[in-house]
């Protein structure tokens, strides 16, 4: 048998049939829906005389346009409020398994699905979102999809796909004090670019990553799409199996004795061959922020804004910075930051919530900042408490809100000013994301933390042992 | 899915590269449970000032770009969130062809399954095409999807273009992948039969 990537193996498991032209029908195992792209998808249904081929195969939740304080009162805004009655219609409707606002499991649909085990090793998974990408920390061929495809997974549990190139990217070296898993991807996301993955899907290797926890390798997988790449996957191993082992929907048992002997067997063959690869060595990387309008836009903490000589991306360049208020070739420290948001399905984990407690433990948040910590789920909310993280938050200043997509896209409530920056452990600095007029610089939940307790950016390097 | 056949229409330059689903559509417009409507929110950002007023300085709001079809924007166009609102944004604004030197992924599955035609061009042809438009901004380009050709004013030869022969006749005939998918159901079943990997 010819030698295969960890992407081809759970790809050629999948193929339905290939069709003429290069297409492939290909199956999803799991499909996870929430409130803002799945409405046209069951109405789409409906006016068609469909349903749902396997409603057992969809879990749905209300993350994207929640909000983050009083959840148990009825959401303010009509519009958000019609949209999630919409969701909890349609899922009672055609028989669907929702984790609503209430529920023990609700959250944002990229943590729920890992720590509920629904997430495994060797599937297919999509969603409307395209950070969808998260679940392949797992082995798991995971990519975010248009609402057009949610109706055709939801009518035929299928998609019809070219299949993406693939690439692999390999990060050897151990960290530097400070440097975290979200380092590690803005670092390569600032080194391809925001589209310099387009039409591929990554996998990435070596040592570095093989130390990360699940959470770390959730981060990086997280961001494949801010570089274009339909997403990332890393080879399962002992890490994944023990976070997996015992979760709600892991396999059982015996099921869980087969399940891992054929998890065992998903990484990429020795001389198996991507159609691109790269090689970065973690151990230079440094702690990463971003000071642009794309998440490509990255430099270590401690360094300079680049200068550009003409070229065709001067345009967009220039209109980036001015939006930001930087200049080019001006360091980032000593800059007065406003907001620190933490959360997102990039960071909202409990271990990003540790690292933050950790640090900020008998420290206070600089008066100025306004700095808030939003769960990723209820699970990860409860975990909290139960540590006590939530009083160390509090005595810090920091306020614990209700889990939910919240400031990371701005649909709630949750909305950084005009004008105003936020250091943000989200996924996107995109102009107007957190807000109309906010300015965000992506980085870590440490990065955050310290810029929260001395009200700007500092090389964060003297903070940490 | 309208049908996509010819399109004889002005351009609208926009020179910025990786131009995000954010700025087609921010997230704030995204609340509503239909498809229609999202076009005056195009761009809304850019479009309009925060009292709601447009801001003469967009190409939108420019008057000698008014009613054309066709969006020229920079590389990588699309990227970010996969809202197929994006798609329906620039259809509903109507918009029936992008040009750009590449796409997002997801957003050009997006616009085909709504019927907008992302069309790929070479770097040199997107430079060339925003010369011929920032000389004559009343240029009309001729789209012609069953022959895969862009026809630009004064150029000797027309433009080919890539596109999957698949999806080409179904944005000529305005089908979509769903009923297409249904056909399957009988080879979807068997393959449901023989997975071995779900514990």
């Amino acid at each position: 048998m010819s030698s295969k990537t960890l992407f081809d193996k759970i790809w050629d498991a999948h193929v339905v049939r290939e069709v003429a032209g290069g297409l492939t029908v290909f199956y999803i195992d799991r499909h996870l829906i929430h409130e803002v792209t799945s409405p046209q998808a069951f109405d789409e249904l409906t006016a068609r005389g469909l349903t749902l081929r396997r409603p057992e195969q969809i879990v749905a939740t209300a993350d994207h346009n929640v909000p983050t304080r009083h959840q148990n009162q009825p959401i303010q805004d009509p519009l958000s409020r019609s949209q999630v009655d919409k969701l909890t219609e349609n899922c009672a409707k055609f028989g669907v398994e929702l984790y609503g606002l209430g529920h023990p499991y609700q959250g944002i649909v990229h943590v729920i699905g890992p720590e509920l085990g629904i997430t495994q090793p060797g599937l297919t998974m999509v969603c409307g979102d395209s950070h969808t990408s998260t679940h392949g920390a797992f082995g798991t061929i995971a990519f975010g999809i248009g609402t057009s495809q949610v109706t055709q997974v939801m009518a035929s549990q299928c998609l019809l796909l070219d299949k993406p190139k693939r690439m692999r990217i390999t990060l050897d070296g151990e960290l530097r004090p400070g440097v975290t898993a979200k380092d590690l991807i803005l670092y390569v996301i600032s080194q391809l670019g925001t589209g310099g993955a387009t039409g591929y899907f990554v996998e990435y290797a070596g040592s570095a990553i093989r130390g990360l926890s699940m959470e770390g390798r959730m981060t990086v997988c997280n961001m494949s799409i801010e570089m274009g790449a339909r997403g990332g996957l890393i080879a399962p191993d002992a890490t994944t199996f023990d976070y997996l082992q015992g979760r709600r929907f892991a396999p059982q048992g015996e099921n869980w004795d087969r399940a891992v002997v054929y998890w065992q067997t998903l990484y990429s063959d020795e001389d198996a061959q991507f159609d691109a690869e790269l090689q970065f060595d973690a151990g230079a990387i440094q702690p990463m922020i971003t000071y642009g309008t794309n998440p490509g836009m990255g430099i270590p903490l401690s360094a300079s804004i680049p200068v550009l000589n003409g070229g065709s991306e001067a345009t967009s360049f220039d209109k980036s910075l001015r939006y930001m208020g930087f200049q080019p070739g001006e360091s980032l420290l000593g800059k007065k930051i406003n907001y620190v948001f933490i959360g997102s399905c990039t960071n909202s984990r409990i271990e990003d919530l540790r690292t933050v407690a950790a640090y900020v433990r008998g420290k206070r948040k600089a008066a100025h900042v306004e700095a808030i910590i939003v769960p990723g789920s209820k699970q990860v909310e409860q975990q909290a408490i139960a540590e006590g993280l939530d009083k160390v938050l509090a005595d810090a200043g920091f306020e614990l809100r209700e889990p939910g997509c919240s400031a990371c896209l701005a649909m709630n409530d949750d909305k950084i000013p005009a004008g105003a920056y936020c250091v943000s452990t989200s996924n996107r600095n995109f102009e107007g994301r957190q807000g109309p007029g906010a300015r965000t610089l992506l980085a870590s939940p440490l990065v955050a933390a310290i810029t929260a307790v001395e009200g700007r950016l500092v090389d964060i390097t003297q903070y940490v042992n | 899915m309208e049908k996509f056949q010819t399109l004889r229409s002005g351009v609208v330059p926009l020179p910025i590269e990786n131009v995000d689903t954010d700025q087609i559509i921010p997230a704030r417009f995204l609340k509503a449970t239909t498809r229609a409507g999202f076009g005056a929110n195009l761009f809304a950002d850019w479009r309009y000032a925060a009292d709601g007023q447009p801001k003469a300085d967009f190409v939108l709001n420019d008057a000698r770009y008014l009613g054309h079809q066709i969006l020229l924007a920079g590389k990588n166009f699309g990227c970010g969130s996969s809202r197929e609102h994006a798609a329906w944004a620039l259809a509903d604004a109507g918009f029936r062809v992008v040009i750009s030197s590449y796409f997002a992924d997801i957003f050009r599955g997006n616009a085909l399954n709504t019927g907008l035609l992302p069309l790929q061009v070479s770097d040199e042809v997107l430079q060339g095409l925003f010369e011929v438009v920032a000389e004559d901004a009343q240029a009309t380009l001729t789209v012609d999807l069953r022959a895969q050709t862009l026809t630009v004013p004064g150029w000797a030869q027309a433009i080919h273009f890539g596109l999957d022969p698949y999806k080409k006749e179904c944005l000529l005939n305005g089908y979509d992948d769903i009923d297409f998918l249904i056909s399957q159901e009988a080879a979807i079943t068997a393959y449901e039969q023989q997975r071995s990997w779900i514990f």
